[in-house]
C-alpha cells in the first residue's frame, strides 16, 4: 500500500498546477518579519536556468514535484529551513543515494558553490510567492468547467421551487450576462444575492450575504403593533427602525410589555432551500440560469 | 453551605494572604536588606495539586484535568445568579517602554525578534489561571499577573517576536513557581510567576517551516506538554519538556515519519505522510489513573485536496491517548478518516465515568468540528457511540463499521461546486465545551453554516496547505447551543440563537446547575443546565475566552474577557 506515487503527468509541471489560487486576495504569505528579502535578480535568473537543466525533470517546473519522482520542494522542510543554501547544497552535492522513503534516489550534482547558491536563491525566490495558509504560488488561471448540469432538468426544478418568487423573463432576465462566470452565477443564486459582475473577481471568498433587510413586528402588551427594519435581536432585546420613523428597542425577557416578536427575513426561504438541495439539482439549475442571457 | 465549600474558602483565603504578603518584597527589595536568607516560600502550585476536581482556584486550562469545566463551587446558584455584580474591569496592554501603558506595572522584555512591527492590540483568547487570588493572563507575545481582587496589574512580560501567525494564545500553565506559555514564533517561555522575570525560553518548533504556537501548555508532574500549529503541510507533533530546565523529554509525531511505522498503511507514501499535518494544537485532557494524555489531532494536509493522500491518514483527525512518561500512542480512534474540509479534531476531549449498558465505564467524549459526537472507553479506546449533533451536516453517508463517519467523496471540493455544511470553521472548533455530571449533559455550541465548495486546483499532485479551493459562504440557518445526552447522542435541549451571527466562546458549568457561555450577540449568559432557561445576562461584547469561576476571600467570582478587557463579576 504505502508505495510512493510516481507522478506521470508531464503536462502538470509548469503553470497548470498552480491555477486559480492566484485569484484570492494577494495577502502576504507570512508575517512580514518572516518574509525573506528578495534576492539578486541576476543570481536568481542564473539559478532558474541551472534548475531547469538539472532539477526540473524530477522536481517539476513549479517546484511542486515532477515526473521522475522528486518531491515538492515548496513544502520541503530542508528548503524552508535553509537560509543561504547551506542545507540545499548538502542535498545537491551529495544527492540522496539511499532515500529513506523507499522512493527513487537523487543523484549527486558536482556543481560549483556559486551555482548551488544561485539555485538556492531561485528556489527561495519561488518560495516567497507562496500564498497565505501554505497555498502554492499563483500560476496561470485555468478554465474549469462549472457548467456540468442539465439545463432542461434545471428548468423543471426552477418551475417547482423558484418560480413562486422569481421569473426568468422578469427579475432574473439576463442574469447570466450579469455574472462574471458560471461559478459567480451559481454562488449568486444559491445565496440569493446579485452575482459578481463581469470584470469582478469571482474567485474571492464570498462572505455571508446580508441583503435585503429583515423586518420585524413587535406586538406590545396592549395589542399595539410596531413594524420596521430589524436592527438587532437577541434573547433579551429587539430593536428596530420603525416605519413611522425613529429607533425603538424593547426588552423581551418575559415580563409584560412585549407579547410577540415576529421576524420576517426575506432570505429565510432561500436558506431553507439549502437543506434539501442536492448537488445535481444545484448544477442543473445553474445550467438553466446560464441560458438566461 | 456545603462542607467542601467551607474548606475551599479557608484554604484559598490563607493562600491569598500569604501570596500577597510575599509579592511585596519582590517589588520593593530595599525593604528586605537584612543578611537573613529569605525564608523558602511554599511553591505556588506544586504539580501534585493538579489532580483534584475543579474547586476554589482555576489552576489549569480546563480548570482540572478532566476537561469538563465543571466547577464544584456552590455560592452562585440558580436563585442568586441574577444578583451577580461587576467587581472590576481591567484592560491589558502590550506597551513595554518604561512607565508606559494604563496597567503601569513593571514590564520585563524578552524574545529573539526586533519587536518593531505591529501585532495588533492584545486579545485574551484563552483561559486565565487563578491561584491564590492572583490571575495569570496571556495573549500572543504577552503575559500579565493581576490581583484578582481589583484587577490591578502586578507585572507584565513582553516578548519581542520574530513573526509567526498571530492568531491567538490559549493560556499559560503553572508548575510550582513558574508560568509557562507559548509564543507565536514557537518558543516555550518560563517566567517566575511571582515577578514576571524570565527563567528560560526554548524553541519548540521551526518558524522557518511555518509552525506557529498557540496552545496552553499542559503540566503533568515533571512534564510540560506542548504542541504547535502549521498550515504548510508540515508534520504535527506533541512534545514533552522538563518544566524545570526546558530540556526536551520526547517528541511524538502524529503522522508516520519512518518506513517502519504501521500507520504508513493509511498514506500513499512516506513523503505524503511526512507532510500530512495532524498537529494536536488544543490542550487535551489527562487521566491520572492511566497516565494517558488524551488529545484531539489536527486535519491532514494538504487540507482540501485529498487526491494527494489517498487513505485514512492516521493519526490525523483522531482522538489519541499518549502515555505521558514516554510519548507512546497507546490507542487512537479516528473521528474523521481522510478529512478533506480542514475540519480538525482538535476539540477538547472530556473525561467522565458513567454506567453504559449496565457496565461502569471510564469514558471520553468529544463533539468534533465535523458535526459528530463520540463516546469512547478512555482506557482501551473502544468506540461506544457516534451521533450526528450538527443538524445541517451533510458531508457523510452514514457511519462505517468502526463508527466513524463515512465521507461522501462528492462533498469534497469539486470543480462544479458542492453544497457543504458546515463551513470551514466547523460545527464546533477549539472553544472548550463542558460536561455536567449532575445533569449528565454535554454542552456545546452548534454552527450551522453552508458553503459552496469549489476545487480550483485539479492538479493530481494535490495542492498545498489550504490552497486549491475556494468557497462561497451562504450563511447559517440558525446557530444553536445544545445539551447532548451522552447515552444517545441526542440533544436533551437545544436553543437556537436569534439573529444570524456565529459564536466564538467556550462553556462553563457548575454543581449548582448553571451553564455560562457567550451568545451570538455579545451577551454573557447564565442558563439553567437542566433546560436552558435564561437566568442572567449582561452585554459586555463578544466574549473572547471561555468564562470561568473561582473563589477569592470566600467570594465566588465569574471572569470573562472581551478582547483586551477583563470583566470580573462577583456575588457579594
Ligand atoms: C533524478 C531525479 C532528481 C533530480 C535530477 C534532482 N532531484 Fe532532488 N530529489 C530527488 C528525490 C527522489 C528526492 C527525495 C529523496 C528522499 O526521499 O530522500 C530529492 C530530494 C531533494 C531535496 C530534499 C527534499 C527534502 O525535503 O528532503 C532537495 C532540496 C533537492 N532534492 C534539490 C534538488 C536540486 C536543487 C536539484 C537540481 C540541482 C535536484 N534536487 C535534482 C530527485 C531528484
Ligand atoms: C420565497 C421566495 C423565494 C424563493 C422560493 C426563491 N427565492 Fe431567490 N430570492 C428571493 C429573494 C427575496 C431574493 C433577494 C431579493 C432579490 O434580489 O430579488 C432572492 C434573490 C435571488 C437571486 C439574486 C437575484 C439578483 O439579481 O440579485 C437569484 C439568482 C435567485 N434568488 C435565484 C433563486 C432560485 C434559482 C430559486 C429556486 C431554487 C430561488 N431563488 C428561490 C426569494 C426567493
Amino acid at each position: 500500500m504505502a508505495r510512493p506515487a510516481m507522478p506521470t503527468f508531464l503536462c502538470w509541471t509548469v503553470a497548470l498546477g498552480a491555477t486559480l489560487a492566484l485569484a484570492q486576495a494577494p495577502a502576504p504569505a507570512t508575517f512580514p518579519d518572516q518574509q525573506r528579502p528578495a534576492g539578486d535578480p541576476a543570481v536568481i535568473a542564473h539559478g532558474r536556468q541551472l534548475y531547469a537543466v538539472n532539477c526540473k525533470a524530477c522536481h517539476g517546473g513549479d517546484l511542486r514535484g515532477g515526473d521522475l519522482g522528486g518531491p515538492n520542494l515548496l513544502r520541503s522542510q530542508v528548503v524552508m529551513s535553509d537560509q543561504h543554501g547551506e542545507a540545499i547544497s548538502q542535498v545537491v552535492l551529495k544527492g540522496r543515494p539511499d532515500p529513506q522513503g523507499g522512493g527513487p534516489p537523487m543523484p549527486a550534482f558536482p556543481l560549483s558553490t556559486a551555482d548551488v547558491h544561485a539555485i538556492a536563491e531561485y528556489i527561495h525566490g519561488v518560495l516567497r510567492d507562496k500564498q497565505r495558509q501554505g497555498a502554492p504560488p499563483p500560476g496561470e488561471r485555468q478554465a474549469l468547467n462549472v457548467l456540468v448540469g442539465n439545463a432542461g432538468a434545471g428548468r423543471r426544478y426552477f418551475k417547482a421551487h423558484c418560480a413562486g418568487c422569481h421569473s426568468p423573463g422578469g427579475d432574473l432576465r439576463g442574469i447570466a450576462t450579469r455574472a462574471a462566470d458560471a461559478g459567480a452565477l451559481q454562488d449568486a443564486w444559491v445565496a440569493g444575492r446579485p452575482p459578481v459582475a463581469p470584470g469582478g473577481n469571482p474567485y474571492a471568498i464570498h462572505t455571508d450575504p446580508k441583503t435585503p433587510p429583515t423586518t420585524v413586528t413587535v406586538t406590545l402588551g396592549d395589542g399595539t403593533r410596531v413594524h420596521g427594519r430589524l436592527q438587532r435581536v437577541d434573547d433579551f432585546i429587539v430593536s428596530l427602525y420603525a416605519d413611522s420613523g425613529g429607533y425603538l428597542s424593547f426588552i423581551r425577557d418575559g415580563r409584560p410589555g412585549v407579547r410577540a416578536v415576529d421576524i420576517d427575513d426575506p432570505m429565510a426561504a432561500h436558506r431553507h432551500l439549502l437543506g434539501a438541495l442536492t448537488d445535481p439539482d444545484m448544477h442543473d439549475v445553474t445550467a438553466y440560469l446560464a441560458t438566461l442571457k | 453551605m456545603n462542607r467542601h465549600v467551607i474548606r475551599d474558602i479557608v484554604t484559598t483565603r490563607l493562600a491569598a494572604t500569604v501570596l500577597t504578603a510575599l509579592l511585596l518584597p519582590a517589588q520593593a527589595p530595599a525593604q528586605t536588606s537584612t543578611r537573613m536568607p529569605a525564608p523558602a516560600l511554599p511553591p505556588l502550585l506544586p504539580p501534585s495539586q493538579l489532580s483534584g476536581p475543579l474547586a476554589g482556584s482555576w489552576p489549569t486550562y480546563n480548570g482540572d484535568y478532566s476537561g469538563r469545566r465543571y466547577s464544584t463551587l456552590r455560592l452562585i446558584d440558580k436563585n442568586n445568579v441574577a444578583h451577580l455584580t461587576l467587581a472590576w474591569t481591567a484592560r491589558v496592554d502590550d506597551q513595554h517602554e518604561a512607565g508606559a501603558g494604563p496597567g503601569g506595572a513593571v514590564t520585563t522584555v524578552g524574545g529573539e525578534g526586533t519587536g518593531d512591527f505591529p501585532t495588533g492590540n492584545p486579545s485574551v483568547r484563552g483561559t486565565v489561571l487563578e491561584v491564590g487570588g492572583i490571575l495569570y493572563i496571556t495573549s500572543t507575545d504577552n503575559a500579565w499577573a493581576l490581583d484578582g481582587r481589583d484587577g490591578r496589574e502586578l507585572w507584565h512580560y513582553f516578548w519581542k517576536t520574530r513573526g509567526g501567525t498571530h492568531i491567538g494564545n490559549r493560556g499559560g500553565a503553572l508548575w510550582n513557581d513558574s508560568l509557562l506559555f507559548e509564543t507565536p514564533d514557537d518558543y516555550l517561555v518560563s517566567l517566575d510567576a511571582r515577578t514576571g522575570n524570565e527563567n528560560w525560553h526554548v524553541q519548540i518548533a521551526s518558524l522557518d517551516e511555518d509552525y506557529f504556537s498557540t496552545m496552553a501548555p499542559v503540566v503533568v508532574g515533571d512534564h510540560v506538554l506542548v504542541a504547535a500549529s502549521n498550515d504548510s503541510d508540515a508534520p504535527g507533533f506533541l512534545q514533552s519538556f522538563d518544566p524545570r530546565t526546558g530540556k526536551l523529554q520526547w517528541r511524538r509525531y502524529m503522522v508516520p515519519m519512518t518506513k517502519d511505522d504501521p500507520a504508513l498503511e493509511t498514506w500513499p507514501s512516506l513523503d505524503a505522510a511526512r507532510h500530512g499535518g495532524g498537529n494536536p494544537w488544543t490542550p487535551g485532557a489527562y487521566d491520572p489513573e492511566t497516565g494517558y494524555y488524551i488529545t484531539g489531532t489536527g486535519n491532514p494536509t494538504p487540507s482540501y485536496t485529498g487526491v494527494a493522500r489517498p487513505g485514512d491518514n492516521l493519526y490525523t483527525c483522531s482522538l489519541v491517548a499518549v502515555k505521558v512518561s514516554t510519548g507512546e500512542i497507546v490507542w487512537h480512534y479516528q473521528t474523521s478518516p481522510h478529512d478533506t474540509h480542514d475540519w480538525d479534531s482538535a476539540q477538547t476531549p472530556i473525561l467522565f465515568d458513567a454506567v453504559i449498558n449496565g457496565r461502569p465505564r471510564k469514558l471520553v467524549a468529544t463533539a468534533a468540528r465535523n458535526g459528530y459526537f463520540f463516546v469512547l472507553d478512555r482506557v482501551t479506546g473502544e468506540h461506544l457511540l457516534t451521533a450526528r449533533f450538527g443538524t445541517t451536516v451533510n458531508w457523510a453517508k452514514g457511519l462505517r463499521a468502526d463508527g466513524a463517519p463515512a465521507a461522501d467523496p462528492g462533498k469534497s471540493a469539486t470543480i462544479p461546486g458542492s453544497l457543504v455544511s458546515p463551513t470551514e470553521g466547523g460545527v464546533t472548533n477549539f472553544q472548550p465545551n463542558a460536561f455536567n455530571p449532575d445533569t449528565g449533559l454535554f454542552y456545546t455550541h452548534e454552527n450551522t453554516g453552508y458553503q459552496v465548495l469549489y476545487l480550483t486546483d485539479p492538479d493530481p499532485r494535490g495542492s498545498m496547505g489550504l490552497g486549491g479551493k475556494r468557497f462561497a459562504l451562504l450563511g447559517a440557518t440558525g446557530n444553536a447551543f445544545e445539551a447532548i445526552d451522552y447515552h444517545t447522542g441526542k440533544a436533551a435541549w437545544r436553543h437556537v440563537w436569534p439573529g444570524r451571527s456565529g459564536v466564538g466562546t467556550g462553556v462553563l458549568t457548575t454543581a449548582t446547575g448553571l451553564v455560562f457561555t457567550g451568545d451570538t450577540n455579545g451577551n454573557l449568559v447564565a442558563m439553567d443546565a437542566g433546560d436552558g432557561a435564561f437566568l442572567w445576562h449582561t452585554r459586555i461584547g463578544n466574549i473572547s475566552n471561555p468564562p470561568e469561576t473561582f473563589l477569592i476571600d470566600g467570594r465566588q467570582y465569574l471572569l470573562a474577557a472581551v478582547g483586551d478587557t477583563l470583566y470580573s463579576f462577583v456575588l457579594y
